[in-house]
């Protein structure tokens, strides 16, 4: 049973799929009965270390997919335009979609998404550098979940961390843009490897920059040969008219 | 530097089953890190022995197994251990392989008191 939300969805039915989660006991039993014996024992786990935040994350989908919400996790280091492009998305895009936050400090990113009319809740982290299924599972109890199309999960700018952690979302969209070069992709191979679209964007500046796209793809493709990728730039509506496209489908592929 | 909340999850997993198997201590932890888990084996060492003062796991060794990345090739059948990142078939190049083990991070086994 869900504490947050009430809902009926149980936390352990993990337990009969692939992380099998079993204890073998190597002695006797006795010594299960018996602490005193103060006998070291080996137990053999076999457990995801991040099984707990992987149930909650489950949990997260099971919530979105029971209201029928497609829901995309953002990620990319800071400053690629992931707020620009939901900025634009919220005046191009017919789905309605609200979007969840995560920054270490303010609420700036929320404002500027409620700015343009779409719900936003913010988690500020703290000191943390990614979300967490635990953290995200108690801002989607902030959103009007059930008047949604779409939500958005933008996490923490940050190449490294949020690649370790399953939130929740059905898809990955990891950005990059033309300044930050194109090197990125083979320097974060953890993070690029989890994108089903990989957006490189700020295109429009690609005359400024030593930015090779073809390279950038056949980098991307060799981490994850199924990976879409589309070159957008917020100048460019007919780009972002993709990305939304991309979306569109792939929720008329979920019902 | 996330992996102060990894040492973190995996501290509070050690206390459960430590409570769950009625164990004084644990002595000692098994992990095995994927080579692309995301997760820098030295800095998770550091916090492992940060953190573990005054739990179950105040002396306990870590014992980190470095897992590189393992693919089964759809096409030949046969397995390779890749050295980096690119995700192909080393004996016919195809690209349609399965992952087998190297992107995650494992709590293997516990010895305890």
């Amino acid at each position: 049973m869900c504490k947050d939300c009430g809902c009926s969805l149980t936390q352990h039915h993990h337990d009969h799929g692939d992380h099998h989660h079993h204890n073998h006991t190597h002695h006797h039993e006795t010594l299960h009965a018996n602490p005193q014996l103060n006998d070291p024992k080996t137990i053999s786990v076999i457990t995801k270390i991040l099984d707990k935040n992987d149930q909650e994350a489950m949990h997260n989908r099971a919530h979105f997919d029971d209201h029928g919400v497609l829901a995309i996790n953002l990620m990319s280091s800071p400053g690629s335009g992931k707020t620009a492009l939901l900025e634009k998305m919220a005046d191009l895009a017919a789905f309605k979609f609200g979007v969840i936050e995560g920054d270490l400090e303010t609420c700036r990113d929320a404002d500027r998404i409620k700015a343009k009319g779409i719900p936003a809740y913010q988690i500020q982290t703290g000191s943390a550098c990614h979300l967490d299924a635990f953290m995200v599972h108690k801002a989607l109890h902030e959103l009007p979940i059930a008047d949604l199309d779409v939500c958005f999960i933008e996490n923490v700018g940050n190449l490294v961390c949020p690649a370790s952690y399953d939130v929740g979302a059905h898809l990955n969209i990891v950005l990059v843009s033309i300044p930050e070069g194109e090197d990125k992709i083979e320097k974060y191979p953890v993070m690029f490897r989890t994108a089903d679209l990989i957006l490189m964007t700020k295109c429009d500046l690609l005359p400024h920059f030593d930015f090779n796209i073809t390279n950038a793809k056949e980098a991307a493709r060799r981490l994850k040969p199924s990976a879409d990728i589309l070159e957008i730039s917020t100048k460019d509506d007919e780009s972002i008219l993709n990305v939304i496209r991309w979306i569109e489908f792939k929720k008329s592929m979920r019902k | 530097m996330h992996e102060y909340s990894i040492v973190q999850a995996l501290l509070n997993q050690c206390e459960d089953l430590a409570k769950e198997h009625h164990a004084q201590r644990i002595t000692k932890v098994v992990i095995k890190i994927g080579q692309y888990s995301g997760v820098e084996p030295y800095l998770l060492e550091t916090a492992f022995d940060t953190f573990k003062e005054k739990t179950i796991c105040e002396e306990s060794e870590l014992v980190m197994n470095i897992q590189p990345l393992v693919i089964v090739c759809n096409h030949c059948g046969k397995e390779s251990i890749l050295e980096k990142p690119h995700y192909l078939c080393s004996y016919c190049e195809s690209i349609h392989v399965r992952l087998l083990d190297g992107e995650e991070m494992m709590l293997m086994s516990l010895e305890m008191e």
